[in-house]
């Protein structure tokens, strides 16, 4: 592509937090984007492609690093770029007609003028009629369109779309998206480029030119495909087919080695790996599933399972992590162990599970600790300050609830409410030996 | 149900015990204390109070005098508020000072400050003048600070994505302001203005009947006109005045409060349409009204877009809204931090230099008051307790009974208990115990309204599943109240306990020591202590006395209700 460069960013980082307690939210991150170019950036969730679409918007600063508007550094608020935000943000005490001219308001357009285009521009979205409805009257989709029909009104050259299908119902996104590929591919729009953050596979490559595939811990690029299959895009076709395995091959599947696969446990070097925030039942339901189906492309399975994308990635994430499923070119397939699991009975399920979670470096970690603590137990808050500079905030209290929620249905630990105390779980053997060197003193 | 919504509470922080900016803050207030003492030395000796006619002419013009004390002071609370608000929610470092500053204003008994900003007042300004604006600045205080907390929390739960749209579509200060800031903020204000006219009226009262010995500080108003009609046994006259007071309040329910909520009801972010909005028959018929429409096209939507153009200047930057902090602190600051440092250390050397000349006999009597005070809140509390509940469950799961109950219970509830003061010491004065009890009644009355709502609240909001699980156990009588409603209730007790005991302590001032027909109704009590001590002059003690309950009611706040109300929180709460 020979066209001009429209953003341009360089070695861009953003970190949160301060000295001794941060947290990496994207790092080092280079991207350009042209004119005439429709761009996604997808990526699981907590990977930074928001804040990497707010950092080019201008809405956050980023740490270091420098984002390029047609050649020239942006300070402050882009000018020339809009939002169409994932949950519309239209102000819900002002009409639709309102919303919209709202944003020729604040750039100093006459009263009268700006009514005229707000109009017209709620006449291509297909809003006619509702021009004095409140948003609340409308529904999700038509809601998106006022959305869209504000960030067009003040006719911006870089439209920033942020998941902005992903609050909808399926029928209204498909017509959503259909609808703007027409305006877009037609040429109507005064828009130079679109730039939209997805964690749809599919509605990604049915719509983008160029397809940037993020990773998390921390946020960066993991690889670009460009898509040039000819609009209107047809998903039956082999490439299509093709493109959605590698792109769910880039980001479900790790080509990491065997070390930092699992991570290193909390307080010693080496990055502590994230526990998914999956519950032992979806794990089990995942489990059960592959056992019918055998191996699968996974972009089949959110659709089957009526599973949300990134929950999706996160039951299969803790399928890998505890050895029951392997991941391979898109595709996922039970382990031996895995099968053993799915077919198992209630108890022996609970065995299987145990004896994996406890190889986790976290519970091993949070297990060592407990074993030499007075009485087997300790206050929740022990660990969740050895986690703290680990993780952010939120984060580490999520991942200490995840590996309570493990570990107490691997019945390897205890969590105690009332008293904020995690304990040993000494009720089942499976600690017999320290048990026992505990009473012997 | 209606009443759900209207959960009186008051904002508790739970973090920590005690900070450094607390006791920076309450530095502060002792400095204002001392200093206000400095100046009320020099308060005239005799001040003559206005004479109240308690004919019915005379009526209207005093209910017209105390709506505008109380009209003047909402408008500076409002102002007052919605700066502060702002002030608080912009950083990390406002936040860090100015709430815990808002936290000790709130728990400090308020009339307790009131002999001392009558004194200080009327030896700088105009009596007439000084006791307005003692008067206006009592109100103020009792109003403005859940109006503060109301907006300040409003701008920090402002929904991300509204105010980033603000920024991506350029909107200038005031825009935002008008379209995003203020409309999220619109429902919390309401909704706090009804409860601070509420507790306006309560200290417009106190304010306005307030005397003490050869200084008369009574205010021509509503307050004044029930107080000299009880002195002097005009039973007809206290009628009326009772009666104009309960039709002004119901008026301004009716015809400002019901239509402003109904018309703020706009401004709910919930997308969905509310079942059972609400609604106002005044803001109806407005709506309908052909003067009310050409008013609006003719004058206020031109007026408006006048306003909008004149602050409406369109920024050529926007900043970022999460900028990477590098800013040093200023001299400005260091400037500023030294001369506070400086005023506090003059305030701490004049309040010590006062207080060092108290004889060991009056630390005894502070003790001795502030233990007599105590057992009568508890007493007070503690009956509102018993009949709160039992009568709060009732309404709050029986809508039949409620719909009768509820308009009653909330025109009671409007009557401001010191205006009801005069008319109960007549009654009691004659009684051995009679001070006594008049003193529990008063905070009693003061009180027991913001249990009972919110005991209505809680038990309304009690899951119906639960109650047919409880009902399917055969879990019935003490079982039920124990493995139910008791615990359900918790958290709305606590609630509501934490604005009573608070009101109690504020009520002792007034109830504790009163001029009456001639006589003096007094009791023992730390609000005895401090309003005899301003009687005559005894400027050391009242410094003592006003410190010793502030810090008494911050100190019960902190180690009592703070500790409940997390337990409430954490344990209790049904809604999770």
């Amino acid at each position: 592509m020979a066209q001009n460069v429209l953003l341009k960013i360089e070695h861009v980082t953003k970190i949160y937090g301060r000295k001794d307690r941060q947290f990496t939210a994207v790092k080092d991150i280079n991207l350009a984007i042209h004119e005439g170019e429709f761009v996604a950036l997808l990526g699981p969730s907590g990977c930074g492609k928001s804040t990497l679409l707010r950092m080019i918007t201008g809405l956050i600063e980023p740490t270091s690093g420098t984002v390029y508007y047609r050649d020239k550094p942006i300070k402050g608020v882009n000018p020339y770029a809009t939002i169409v935000f994932q949950t519309f943000a239209l102000y819900p005490w002002l009409t639709v007609l309102e919303n919209v001219a709202l944003a020729l308001e604040a750039r100093g357009v006459a009263r009268s003028e700006r009514y005229r285009i707000a109009e017209r521009l709620l006449d291509t979205v297909g809003l006619d009629g509702f021009e004095k409805a409140y948003p609340r009257e409308l529904s999700g989709g038509m809601r998106q369109k006022v959305g869209f029909a504000r960030a067009l009104a003040v006719e911006p050259e870089l439209l920033c779309l942020d998941e902005p299908f992903s609050a909808l119902d399926v029928l209204s996104a498909e017509a959503l998206r259909g609808e703007l590929m027409e305006l877009w591919i037609g040429e109507q729009l005064p828009i130079k480029a679109i730039l939209m953050v997805s964690h749809n596979i599919e509605e990604a490559i049915s719509m983008a030119d160029r397809i940037v595939v993020m990773g998390k811990e921390p946020g960066h690029i993991v690889a670009e495909f460009a898509v040039d299959l000819p609009h209107p895009r047809d998903r039956k076709n082999p490439r299509f087919e093709q493109l959605l395995d590698y792109i769910y091959a880039a980001i479900a599947g790790r080509t990491l080695p065997e070390i930092s696969e699992v991570g290193t446990a909390p307080g010693t070097p080496g990055p502590t790996r994230i526990l998914p925030n999956a519950s032992v039942n979806a794990l089990a339901g995942l489990l059960e599933h592959l056992r019918t189906s055998g191996r699968q492309d996974i972009y089949k399975l959110d659709d089957e399972l009526g599973l949300d994308m990134g929950d999706l990635i996160q039951v299969i994430e803790m399928a890998e992590m505890l050895g029951f499923a392997t991941i391979n070119e898109g595709d996922i397939e039970l382990t031996p162990l895995g099968e053993a699991y799915a077919e198992a009975s209630i108890l022996t399920r609970k065995e299987l599970f145990a004896q994996r979670a406890r190889r986790l470096p976290m519970l091993q970690w949070m297990i060592q600790m407990l074993k030499v603590a007075p009485n087997n137990e300790l206050p929740w808050k022990v660990f969740l300050t050895a986690l703290l500079p680990e993780f952010p905030d939120e984060m580490a209290e999520r991942q200490l609830d995840i590996a309570i929620n493990w570990g107490r249905y691997a019945e390897l630990i205890d969590y105690d409410d009332d008293n904020e105390l995690i304990r040993l779980d000494l009720s089942n053997g499976r600690f017999e030996v320290e048990s026992e060197v505990q009473k012997a003193r | 149900m209606a009443l759900r919504q209207r959960v009186f509470r008051s904002h508790i922080q739970t973090n920590q015990q005690f900070s450094i900016s607390d006791v920076v803050m309450l530095l502060i207030i002792i400095t204002i204390l001392a200093i206000g003492m400095e100046a009320a030395l020099s308060s005239p000796e005799i001040i003559s109070g206005p004479d109240i006619r308690l004919n019915l002419t005379a009526l209207p013009l005093y209910s017209l005098l105390s709506i505008g004390r109380m009209f003047f002071a909402y408008v500076l609370s409002l102002i007052f508020s919605i700066v502060y608000g702002y002030a608080a929610a912009q950083s990390k470092t406002t936040e860090r000072w100015l709430l815990p500053l808002l936290d000790i204003l709130q728990s400090v008994p308020i009339l307790s400050f009131l002999p001392v900003v009558l004194l200080s007042l009327t030896a700088i300004l105009p009596q007439r003048i000084a006791i307005e604006l003692a008067a206006i600045i009592l109100i103020f205080t009792s109003q403005t600070w859940n109006l503060t907390f109301s907006f300040y929390q409003s701008m920090t739960t402002l929904p991300n994505e509204l105010r980033e749209a603000a920024a991506i579509f350029r909107f200038s200060r005031w825009l935002r302001f008008r379209i995003v800031e203020l409309p999220f903020a619109a429902l919390g204000l309401i909704w706090n203005s009804v409860m601070s006219w509420a507790g306006g009226w309560f200290f417009l009262m106190a304010a306005e009947i307030f005397t003490l010995g050869n200084r008369d500080f009574r205010l021509p108003g509503l307050g004044s006109y029930l107080s000299t009609a009880a002195n002097k046994g005009d039973t007809s006259a206290l009628i009326y005045g009772i009666l104009s007071l309960v039709a002004i309040i119901i008026l301004l329910d009716q015809l400002v409060w019901q239509p402003l909520l109904a018309w703020a009801e706009r401004f709910k972010v919930s997308q969905v349409e509310e079942e059972h909005p609400t609604t106002s028959w005044f803001l109806n018929g407005l709506r309908r009204s052909g003067f009310a429409y050409w008013l609006r096209e003719h004058f206020f939507s031109p007026l408006f877009r006048r306003i909008d153009q004149r602050l409406n200047q369109q920024p050529h930057y926007i900043a970022s809204l999460e900028t990477e902090n590098t800013a040093k602190p200023s001299a400005l600051r260091y400037i500023f931090l030294s001369i506070l440092m400086l005023g506090i250390g003059y305030g701490i050397v004049q309040a010590i230099d006062l207080i060092a000349s108290l004889s060991p006999d009056d630390w005894l009597n502070i003790a001795i008051g502030a233990l007599a005070t105590f057992i009568r809140v508890t007493i007070a509390v503690t009956i509102a307790l018993i009949w709160t509940i039992p009568v709060g469950v009732i309404i709050g799961t029986k809508p039949r009974i409620a719909a009768i109950l509820q308009p009653i219970v909330q025109i009671v509830a409007s009557i401001p208990a010191t205006a009801l003061f005069p008319i109960l010491l007549l009654g009691l004065i004659d009684l051995p115990t009679g001070p006594n009890i008049a003193a529990i009644l008063l905070m009693l009355l003061g009180t027991q309204w913001y249990l009972l709502f919110n005991v209505i609240a809680g038990a309304s909001a009690i899951p119906q599943d639960l109650q047919y699980t409880t009902d399917i156990m055969g879990l019935h009588g003490w079982r039920r109240w124990r493995t139910l409603i008791l615990p359900a209730l918790f958290p709305y007790i606590i609630t509501g306990l934490i604005t009573s005991s608070g009101g109690a302590w504020n009520a002792s001032i007034v109830a504790e020591y009163t001029h009456f027909g001639g006589q003096t109704s007094k009791v023992v009590g730390l609000g005895a202590v401090i309003t005899e001590s301003t009687e005559v002059g005894n400027y050391p003690l009242l410094l003592a006395s006003t410190l010793t309950m502030i810090i008494l009611v911050v100190i019960i706040n902190r180690i009592v209700w703070r500790r409940l109300y997390r337990l409430a929180e954490e344990q209790y709460r049904l809604d999770q």
